[in-house]
C-alpha cells in the first residue's frame, strides 16, 4: 500500500517547516539575551519544541512501522499517563489487586481493540465492563473506607488515561479507504484517488441510502490522525501565545492562571483558521472543506477543556506536574492531557459526519 | 554473560519498572564511602535505591539485605551475589555478640558504600518505624563514613508487605544532606536524630 503521497508528504513537511521555524526563533533569541524576554519562558518554549520534535517523530516512526507500531506508540503513552495519574492519586493499599486489573489487564485490552478495529467492543469495555469491574473488586477486598472516593478516582484515570487516549490511534480504523466495505456508486470518485464524491445525499430515508466509497489513498487515516495531532498541538500553543497579550482576562484564576480569556477565543480562532487551511489532508474534502475548521475550532475547546480539567486535579492534590519522566520536564499526561480530552470527540464527530454522508453505515 | 553489562541492563529495568525518580536535597553523588540508610516498606527498596545511584557509584555500594529472602532461589542467588553485590545478613542469628556490624564492615573496607534499612524490616503502612541500634555502631566504629539519609516515596503501592504481584505506579526517591555522629551523643539520641532526617526528607 502506498501511504506516502503528496497530501502526505506535505503534511509531514509543514510540521518539520513549523518545528524548524520554531528552532530558528530560538536560536535568534539566544543569540541576544537582553531581549528582554523572561528567561524562565524562554526555556520553558525550548523544551516545548525538544518534546514536539520526540512526539511527532515517534509518530512519523510508528507510521513508518504500521498500523501496530503506531497503537503501541499510544499505549505506551496511556500506560505511562495512567502511573502518573495514579501515582499523584491516594489509593490504599487494599486497592492493589484492582490496580493489576486497571494496569496489565485493562490497559492492553483496550489498545488491543483498537488495534484490530473492534468498534463495538471497545467503545464500551471501560465505560461498562470495567466501570462494573473496579467497585465489585474493591468491595470483594473488604476495604470500605473511602469507597466511593476510592473507586472514582481509579475509574476516571483509566477512562481519561487509557480510554479517551485510544481514541487517537482509533482513526487509524475508521474504513476511509477500504472500497469493499462500502458499495461504490460513484465510479469517478473511486478512479481519482484522494478525491470524494462531493454529491448531496439522496433525500431518502438514511436505511435506504446506499453507501457511497469515499475512496482514500491508504495514507487517509494516518493523514486524519496526523492533522488531529498536530492540531491539538497548535491548539496549546496557540492558546499559551494568545495569553501573553497585555490585557489579561483569566478565565478561572483559582485553578490555572495561564489561561485568559484571549488565549482561548484568539487561539481557537487562529486554530481554526490552519484547520480551514489543511482541509486537504483530511477526509473532508472539496464543499466539505468547512468540516475541517468546524473540527479545528472543536479541538482547541476540547484542548482547553483537558488543561483545565487536568489543572483542577494537580490544584487538588497540590502538585505542580504529573510527574518526571525526564528531569526538569514535566509528566507525559502534562502533555497528552489536551490530546485526552480531543481524542474522542474528535472521534465520534469524524465518524457522525461518515454515517451522515453514507460512507460508512451507521453501525460497525 | 557480562556481568557489567547485566548490572546496566537490570538498573535500567529496574528505574523503568519502578518509575523512579531521584531527587538529591543538599547532597551530591559522590564516590566516598557512604551509608545509604532509608525507610524499609518493599523488597524491591534495595535494588531501586542501588538503580538510582550513578553507574560508576552503583558499581562500589553493597546494599545490605536478608539473607532468607535473597538466597530463595538461583535467580535471587544470582541477583544478590554476583549483580548487587549484597551482604547478606542472617536475621535469625542476630544477637549480642554475633552482631553482623563486624560482618559489614569487614565486608566493605576502604573501599564499598553501603545501603542500609535501619527499621530492621519492612515496615508496613505510611509510618516510619523505629530505628535499630545497627546504625549507631556502625558509625561509632567507622566515624569518617558519611552519613546519607534515604527517604523512598510509593514503593509500598508498587509491592506492599504480602503482595506478589506489582503495580507499575512511580516511585520517588530523595537523597539528603550527609550527617555524622557527634561527639559524646547517646545512641537514642543519635537514632532519633536520624530518623527524624528521614522524616524531613519525607515532608519535602
Amino acid at each position: 500500500m502506498k501511504i506516502f503521497n503528496t497530501q502526505t508528504l506535505s503534511l509531514i513537511g509543514a510540521v518539520v517547516i513549523l518545528l524548524g521555524l520554531a528552532e530558528a526563533v530560538l536560536a535568534m533569541l539566544k543569540r541576544r539575551p537582553d531581549s528582554g524576554l523572561d528567561a524562565a519562558a524562554l526555556e520553558t518554549f525550548r523544551r516545548r519544541v525538544r518534546a514536539w520534535w520526540i512526539l511527532f517523530s515517534a509518530l512519523a516512526g510508528a507510521f513508518l512501522m504500521g498500523h501496530w507500531a503506531t497503537v503501541i506508540l499510544f499505549g505506551l503513552m496511556g500506560f505511562w499517563a495512567l502511573r502518573e495519574f495514579i501515582t499523584v492519586t491516594p489509593t490504599r493499599p487494599s486497592d492493589h489487586i484492582t490496580l493489576f486489573w486497571v494496569f496489565f489487564i485493562f490497559t492492553p485490552l483496550q489498545f488491543i481493540l483498537v488495534g484490530i478495529g473492534y468498534f463495538g467492543l471497545y467503545s464500551i469495555v471501560i465505560p461498562v465492563y470495567a466501570f462494573l469491574f473496579i467497585p465489585a473488586r474493591i468491595a470483594l477486598v473488604g476495604d470500605y473506607r473511602r469507597f466511593l472516593e476510592r473507586t472514582a478516582k481509579i475509574q476516571a484515570g483509566l477512562l481519561i488515561c487509557v480510554y479517551c487516549l485510544s481514541h487517537a490511534p482509533a482513526l487509524l480504523s475508521l474504513p476511509l479507504n477500504s472500497p469493499e466495505a462500502a458499495t461504490p456508486i460513484t465510479l469517478e470518485a473511486a478512479a481519482n484517488e484522494a478525491t470524494i464524491a462531493v454529491s448531496e445525499p439522496l433525500a431518502s430515508t438514511a436505511n435506504k441510502t446506499p453507501l457511497k466509497n469515499i475512496s482514500l489513498d491508504a495514507g487517509g487515516n494516518i493523514r486524519l490522525l496526523f492533522f488531529f495531532i498536530l492540531l491539538v498541538q497548535l491548539s496549546d500553543a496557540l492558546q499559551y501565545a494568545w495569553s501573553q497579550l497585555p490585557s489579561k482576562h483569566v478565565i478561572v484564576p483559582s485553578i490555572n492562571t495561564t489561561h485568559t480569556w484571549e488565549g482561548l477565543l484568539g487561539g481557537t480562532a487562529s486554530t481554526t483558521l490552519i484547520g480551514a487551511a489543511l482541509w486537504w489532508a483530511t477526509p473532508f474534502q472539496g464543499a466539505h472543506w468547512w468540516m475541517a475548521a468546524a473540527m479545528a475550532a472543536l479541538i482547541a475547546v476540547m484542548g482547553f477543556a483537558g488543561k483545565i480539567t487536568m489543572s483542577a486535579i494537580k490544584r487538588e492534590r497540590g502538585v505542580r506536574d504529573y510527574g518526571t519522566l525526564v528531569e526538569g520536564h514535566s509528566g507525559v499526561l502534562d502533555r497528552i492531557d489536551s490530546i485526552c480530552f480531543a481524542a474522542p470527540v474528535f472521534f465520534h464527530c469524524t465518524r457522525w459526519w461518515l454515517v451522515l454522508n453514507h460512507y460508512i453505515p451507521p453501525v460497525g | 554473560m557480562d556481568t557489567n553489562l547485566m548490572r546496566d541492563f537490570l538498573a535500567l529495568l529496574a528505574r523503568f519498572l519502578s518509575g523512579v525518580s531521584a531527587r538529591w536535597v543538599d547532597c551530591q553523588p559522590d564516590s566516598c564511602q557512604r551509608i545509604y540508610f532509608a525507610n524499609h516498606t518493599s523488597h524491591l527498596d534495595p535494588v531501586v535505591i542501588w538503580s538510582a545511584l550513578p553507574p560508576d557509584i552503583r558499581l562500589r555500594t553493597r546494599p545490605v539485605a536478608a539473607k532468607d529472602y535473597w538466597t530463595k532461589g538461583p535467580i535471587r542467588r544470582y541477583l544478590a551475589n554476583r549483580l548487587f553485590n549484597a551482604i547478606l545478613i542472617d536475621r535469625s542469628e542476630i544477637k549480642v555478640h554475633q552482631s553482623p556490624v563486624e560482618l559489614i564492615l569487614r565486608e566493605i573496607g576502604q573501599e564499598y558504600s553501603l545501603i542500609l534499612f535501619p527499621e530492621g524490616g519492612r515496615t508496613p503502612g505510611f509510618e516510619i518505624g523505629q530505628f535499630k541500634s545497627g546504625l549507631y555502631y556502625l558509625a561509632k566504629k567507622r566515624p569518617d563514613l558519611e552519613l546519607i539519609p534515604v527517604h523512598i516515596d510509593n514503593m509500598n503501592r508498587i509491592l506492599p508487605r504480602g503482595e506478589v504481584l506489582p503495580v507499575p505506579m512511580l516511585s520517588s526517591i530523595a537523597f539528603g544532606p550527609p550527617m555524622w555522629l557527634e561527639a559524646g551523643e547517646s545512641k537514642t539520641s543519635f537514632l532519633n536524630r536520624a530518623r527524624d532526617a528521614l522524616l524531613r526528607l519525607k515532608e519535602l
